[in-house]
């Protein structure tokens, strides 16, 4: 978080914009989308860190490219704090946003499954994938277009 | 604009801005801010029905593809190149508003064209990856992919893929056009007549704002 003070020390705006934290703003989102990359294809290969614990860090890898855009490329972290605070207190709604929607599908879910076992025993029931009218991705595969 | 600022500045007492910053650019902060909630409640959706999904078609196995080169199993690595797109063409533009800080016609000039041209080329692999998904029968109503477990997938998949996707690309054809607008009003010397380059910076809010709702769409939609 930025303060006044350290606005203070400039003379003019000129100063805060040398191109050095830019590409190292750069390099960091890269490495990090890297990291998740590289996580994801380890996952696939040898399903090795399980999927929940993956899926936790892919957000807080995500979380973090977006602070470094917010704070870096849109400039927020060296604007004055009143304007920090005027975008950073709302968007803290999504902290209940996302809380409160995730886990009412989940309990939607959950209350389905306990009451509708006809439904469940559908969406556990593998199917063949060559049937019916629209091919599934697998048996399009080898004439599949570019 | 932010200008020196003597310690001790009482920021609510009047006669100036308490954001310390213009109105232009103040507003774009606040429209970007509804945006934000908008993108988030499409994609706060997409969470609740996922969640509310037995089960799911597994990302790996619908994106798989790649240009050029058939049908070799490359999961992640097309929208890999996408985000390298997307997060270059933000580097170049904050080097352009670097270069509106200092005055510089010209360096805008250049890093606005290198935006526009990032901008078009992630738009061309978002037109060949829809190409493509559409071409294995994949579109709003219709999905050809099973679930991870096997069994038929709903064509919620494909319904919120393509209206997510489809909006945020909508984002950056509307970013693309600003930024063609920008470099236009640049190529003619209004900035310079101006004396500062904000409006290059208020483009840039809005192109910076495009990539961290990519950054979301992409875990959202390729690794979760």
């Amino acid at each position: 978080m930025s303060n006044v003070d350290t606005t203070t020390s400039h003379d003019n705006a000129h100063a805060q914009f040398d191109t050095k934290p830019i590409w190292r703003t750069f390099w960091i989102l890269l490495g990090i989308t890297l990291v998740e990359l590289v996580l994801a294809t380890i996952h696939l290969k040898t399903g090795f860190p399980p999927k929940y614990v993956l899926n936790g860090v892919y957000l807080i890898l995500t979380c973090a490219k977006a602070f470094y855009i917010i704070a870096e490329f849109m400039h927020l972290r060296h604007e004055i704090k009143n304007l920090i605070m005027t975008i950073a207190v709302p968007a803290l709604l999504f902290v209940w946003f996302v809380i409160a929607f995730v886990s009412d599908g989940n309990s939607y879910r959950e209350l389905r499954n306990r009451y509708d076992k006809y439904q469940l025993e559908q969406s556990n029931k593998p199917v063949p994938v060559t049937e019916g009218e629209e091919a599934a991705p697998a048996a399009k595969k080898p004439g599949s277009p570019e | 604009m932010a200008q020196a600022i003597p310690a001790g500045q009482k920021w609510w007492s009047g006669g100036k801005s308490p954001f310390n910053v213009e109105y232009g650019k103040l507003m774009m902060w606040y429209f970007l801010m509804s945006d934000a909630f908008t993108f988030g409640a499409f994609l706060i959706s997409y969470g609740t029905i996922r969640f509310s999904s037995n089960s799911w078609p597994d990302p790996n196995e619908v994106f798989r593809a790649f240009p050029l080169m058939g049908s070799t199993h490359l999961p992640l690595v097309f929208v890999s190149l996408m985000t390298f797109i997307l997060i270059m063409s933000s580097v170049t533009m904050v080097l352009a508003v670097a270069a509106g800080h200092a005055g510089d016609q010209k360096k805008v000039t250049f890093y606005m064209i290198l935006t526009i041209i990032g901008g078009l080329m992630f738009l061309g692999c978002q037109a060949w990856e829809w190409t493509h998904l559409h071409g294995e029968g994949a579109w709003w109503g219709r999905n050809p992919f099973r679930n991870s477990n096997g069994s038929i997938a709903s064509t919620n998949f494909t319904n919120f893929f393509f209206t997510i996707t489809g909006f945020h690309g909508f984002h950056v054809f509307s970013g693309v056009v600003i930024n063609i607008i920008m470099l236009i009003k640049n190529l003619r010397g209004d900035f310079a007549k101006r004396g500062h380059y904000l409006m290059i910076e208020k483009a840039g809010l809005y192109w910076h704002f495009v990539d961290l709702v990519w950054v979301f769409v992409f875990t959202c939609f390729y690794l979760l």
